[in-house]
């Protein structure tokens, strides 16, 4: 079974905050699915299908359902893994619909950790009896410093240059200029970028995301659903999923899960990365965004830093419009997680209703992807393929 | 520039059923890796059961030798800069740990490393560090 052209997404919304110590993180979900539900033209009472991650507080599924009043559900997931898990959420909704299972899911993400002081310096705790911590807390492993190794294996393997992956932050402040939302509106150098304060060798501040409150929510519909809509329609044309970790010792940094989620996404969807018109593509740092160009296979292994240099990944400039409400990196990356970003940002190239500025003519291809976790320790992958129907 | 290596209070490691006798070892001095008694093979972190095949796994003392796979230096520390790191044992596994005692500015992906126990907080067991060779 395949979920090609088996489901749409037919709500999204991007909550404008990016900072609210005075709301809670359950409210701020609630008014994300809101702001979806009003996009897509549905009501409350329409969802009979919810999926949320770890950014669900309490028990997560149990507590938010509760509270927004989700009384019809017949299919759930809370699938978690990280900041990617949106999308598969998408995927796994589109599933549910092929299957008979739902006619009108609703994804949500929600958090408040610019309020809250967190940050990817600081190490988290995902709980006890995880079997990795003992061999690991201990060296202060915390989310930059995951990642910094990975961009530095690059270096090494490849000759990436710390000037390469600041082009990627330039392209993201070019867009972040047209999105009165975003954190970071200034449009930045590469200069600039190599210019800011080291934070763990080899990535500089400006090669980070910025920490924003804030959330999003979608919906993703059954065909018949769809087209008794006002919008314009997005379908969902192919998914894929990966998980990879350190191998049982067998670490390998140079790839990610993205090849396996890249490949079966775009196998799925019946197209190749030449046929993608836009991209929305996981950027908590610069080298998240690299690696993943590299493992979907829009250049080869070990080119991406030539790939994204000299502006080819702005909009109206380059070859392949990346992340044009400025990404994680300049916009939004709500509750330490940017996936679902990823996916409203393509579903409006899709419509049309990106900023003029940043608007990828014809665009009737996108992609997806997200990065959850740590790509240096370990991480989870999905791929989404949509189409302008 | 140099960044000559100052200690940060490290955390003792979380206890888990099984890893006793790796902790038990470091105190001791001793270095354990977990082999595979079915296939062979190594592998880190140390399991219960093989990453491989799912076989039973046993310690056995590690050379302490390693090159440097990758590495960051994290510029802001508790409350020290310090270098977090994979390095690659002879064993042919790799494992995250720290570089110590040294110029952190210095290092360099691929330069030989041996082990040094560190203490952590606490009655935590030492654990396992590299610095040049």
């Amino acid at each position: 079974m395949t979920i090609r052209d088996k489901a749409y997404i037919v709500g999204a919304y991007e909550h404008p905050t990016r900072k609210a110590p005075d709301k809670s993180v359950a409210q701020i979900h609630a008014e994300s699915a809101k702001g979806a539900l009003a996009d897509a033209g549905l009501s409350l009472s329409d969802i009979d299908g919810y999926y949320c991650a770890g950014d669900a507080p309490g028990l997560g599924m149990l507590n938010m359902a509760d509270y927004m009043g989700l009384t019809n559900l017949r299919h759930v997931d809370s699938t978690e893994t990280g900041g990617c898990s949106y999308l598969i959420h998408v995927s796994h909704a589109a599933q549910a619909i092929a299957a008979g299972k739902c006619k009108i899911a609703l994804i949500t993400l929600a958090g408040r950790p610019r309020s809250a002081g967190s940050s990817g310096m600081q190490a988290r705790s995902w709980g006890v009896d995880i079997p990795d911590v003992p061999f690991e807390a201990p060296f202060g492993p915390v989310t930059v410093n995951s990642y910094a190794m990975v961009a530095a294996r690059h270096m090494y393997e490849y000759g990436t240059t710390a000037e390469q992956l600041a082009w990627i932050k330039v392209a993201a402040s070019h867009h972040a200029q047209h999105n009165p939302h975003a954190m970071l509106r200034d449009v930045v150098t590469v200069e600039d970028v190599v210019n800011s304060p080291l934070v763990s060798t080899p990535l500089h501040r400006l090669d980070c995301c910025v920490v924003s409150d804030g959330g999003g929510a979608l919906i993703v519909a059954h065909p018949d659903i769809a087209k008794s809509l006002k919008r314009p329609l997005v379908k969902v044309r192919g998914a894929g999923e990966a998980i990879k970790g350190q191998l049982g010792g067998h670490v390998d940094l140079t790839y990610s899960g993205a090849r396996r989620s890249g490949a079966a996404a775009f196998e799925e969807a019946g197209i190749t990365p030449q046929d993608i018109k836009y991209a929305s593509i996981y950027d908590s740092f610069t080298i998240t965004v690299l690696m993943q160009l590299e493992d979907l296979g829009f250049c080869k292994k070990g080119e991406g830093g030539k790939f994204v240099s000299d502006g080819n990944l702005i909009s109206g400039v380059g070859k392949l419009p990346f992340n044009t409400d400025g990404g994680g990196l300049c916009n939004n990356h709500p509750a330490n997680r940017g996936g679902i970003t990823k996916v409203i940002e393509a579903v409006r190239q899709l419509r049309g209703e990106a900023h003029p500025a940043v608007q990828v003519k014809n665009c009737d291809l996108a992609l997806a992807h997200g990065t959850g976790g740590l790509l240096g320790a370990r991480h989870g992958s999905a791929t989404l393929i949509l189409e302008r129907a | 520039m140099t960044m000559m290596y100052q200690p940060n209070p490290l955390p003792a490691p979380a206890k888990e059923p099984g890893n006793e006798p790796f902790w038990d070892a470091a105190r001791t001095g001793k270095f354990l890796v977990k082999f595979c008694t079915s296939c062979k093979k190594p592998h880190w972190y140390p399991r219960a059961l093989c990453p491989f095949c799912f076989g039973e796994t046993e310690w056995k003392e590690g050379s302490g030798k390693g090159v440097i796979y990758s590495l960051s230096v994290m510029q802001r520390g508790n409350p020290n800069p310090y270098c977090i790191a994979y390095v690659t044992l002879e064993e042919g596994v790799t494992m995250m740990t720290q570089i110590v005692d040294c110029d952190l500015a210095a290092l360099k992906i691929g330069q030989k490393v041996k082990l040094v126990f560190k203490p952590t907080e606490g009655d935590g067991p030492p654990v396992p560090t590299f610095t040049p060779v």
